[in-house]
């Protein structure tokens, strides 16, 4: 009778099925996949979010299979911790879709009930993750995974939007990428919590090695987004250096990621995080709800009519903006 | 507003090296608009069903050139069963000899496309094959 009951207990449950089924119904944006998540959402809050990002081809799918080996393999008396993996990459912009090949790197993964891995086609989005994805990682969240691994498309530049959905957020850089310039600029350096340069044994990675570190002393800007109380002391995003087909350097990633963490509990910084991903969530919704609504309550005619006038060098985009969404009767009752 | 995919995993089991074909056919279908998952080579029938599982996929291609696929076949439609799976679309592509054909269709396999076959034609097969499922 109620079926969204039963697939958010089986869910919390930690059945595998039922989570698949729900995953794509959020993805779908699914009337009964947004209803489960509803009654999920306050058993979330619990996983840690580790975003990975970075361009194509400097090793991010084999990096995340590597810190996914060492968190279920961990040295002795330290827990096993359950990840589950979403692996985000692009849609085509022509015909809608999309080859999802992340699980190609990950196949040192199979088997393990501890682990679940999930791909995801972009469907349009530009900042490296999918719509759904916010979804789909609370929904892994609520299933009681302890850490949930986000790995984004391959990104340029401005593909940003992991740092607002992710506690700690790894950039993933190879050698030979650039000069001191490239490291200057803004965009994907600036949300690095921890910097890595994947293929070190790649020539030129020295000279990378140096440019950010360079960037890192003028100052590095994480607590201009990620702001903790005056008085803590600030995160310095570590520069790490990995070979991930070798396994080198994983042991020193998984510490510095727990270090991150500790850091983000002791200041406060958790919650900070928290709170400002919530909040650009509810505005996002925000958004969509009242792009739906005003889209129900104009009617098609004045909307085709206004852009006439537009097209007629009548009135400006601007002017017709304002026409369209101006307050309208039935949209304000009373 | 509801954005439904059709969702396939591509997947290579067995111990020959030759993944063309299953490129081939995964190119095409991601030009006919599906979200193709692809796994790589070597996969056991233990992986193929576990991936198909965790994707939630609506059809699994298998590539198989070994001769292996009397085995492997009806080891992967065990395995989705098992898993709950029973309404997924399984379908072989590869060398396989016409006479393995009926007992792999019996065994539950959708369709068998040896080489030559366009690629508008899987297409087409599985765009039917999942809408009659979801009406299911």
């Amino acid at each position: 009778m109620n079926v969204e009951h039963d697939l958010v207990e089986s869910v919390v449950a930690g059945k595998r099925l039922p989570l698949a089924r729900l995953l794509t119904l959020v993805e779908n944006n699914a009337p009964e996949g947004l209803a489960a998540l509803d009654q999920l959402f306050p058993h979330t809050g619990r996983a840690h979010l580790i975003g990975v990002t970075g361009s194509p081809g400097s090793g991010k799918s084999s990096l995340v299979n590597q810190i996914a080996l060492a968190l279920r393999n961990p040295p002795s008396g330290k827990a096993a911790r359950s990840v589950a993996i979403v692996a985000v990459d692009p849609t085509s912009p022509f015909t809608g879709g999309a080859v999802l090949g992340d699980r190609v790197r990950m196949r040192d993964l199979a088997g393990d009930p501890g682990i679940y891995i999930r791909s995801m086609a972009s469907r349009g989005a530009l900042g490296g993750l999918a719509r759904a994805t916010t979804g789909v990682v609370q929904a892994l969240d609520a299933a009681g995974f302890d850490v949930v691994l986000v790995e984004t498309v391959g990104a340029g530049q401005a593909e940003v939007d992991i740092a607002r959905l992710a506690h700690t957020t790894l950039v993933i850089e190879a050698p030979g990428m650039g000069d001191d310039i490239q490291a200057i600029k803004a965009g994907i350096l600036e949300i690095a919590d921890i910097l890595v340069i994947n293929k070190a044994d790649h020539p030129g990675v020295d000279s990378t090695v140096r440019a950010l570190r360079a960037m890192l002393e003028l100052g590095h800007p994480t607590h201009l987004h990620n702001p903790v109380a005056s008085g803590t002391p600030l995160w310095i995003p570590p520069v790490l250096q990995t070979i991930a087909t070798q396994s080198e350097g994983i042991a020193d990633l998984v510490e510095a990621i727990d270090r991150h963490t500790a850091y983000l509990h002791t200041t406060g910084a958790w919650q900070a995080r928290d709170r400002s991903r919530l909040q650009t969530e509810l505005e996002q919704l925000v958004q969509v709800e009242l792009n739906n609504n005003w889209r129900a309550s104009v009617p098609p005619e004045f909307i085709q009519e206004t852009l006439a006038q537009v097209e007629t060098r009548q009135i400006s985009p601007y002017q017709a903006a304002k026409l369209l969404t101006h307050p309208l009767p039935e949209l304000h009752p009373g | 507003m509801i954005e439904r995919k059709i969702r396939v995993l591509i997947a290579k089991p067995g111990l020959d090296g030759h993944d063309r074909g299953a490129k081939v056919i995964a190119r095409a279908l991601r030009d006919a608009g599906m979200e193709v998952i692809y796994t790589g080579l070597r996969q056991t029938p233990e992986m193929i069903a576990e991936a198909a599982l965790q994707e939630d996929v609506d059809a699994v291609g298998i590539s198989i050139l070994s001769g292996a696929h009397m085995v492997l076949v009806p080891r992967v439609l065990d395995l989705l069963r098992a898993n709950g799976q029973e309404g997924v679309c399984v379908f072989v592509g590869g060398i396989i000899p016409e006479n393995d054909v009926p007992s792999l269709i019996n065994a539950g396999v959708a369709q068998v496309y040896g080489p030559g076959t366009p690629t508008t034609q899987v297409v087409e097969d599985i765009t039917r094959a999942v809408l009659q499922q979801a009406q299911v």
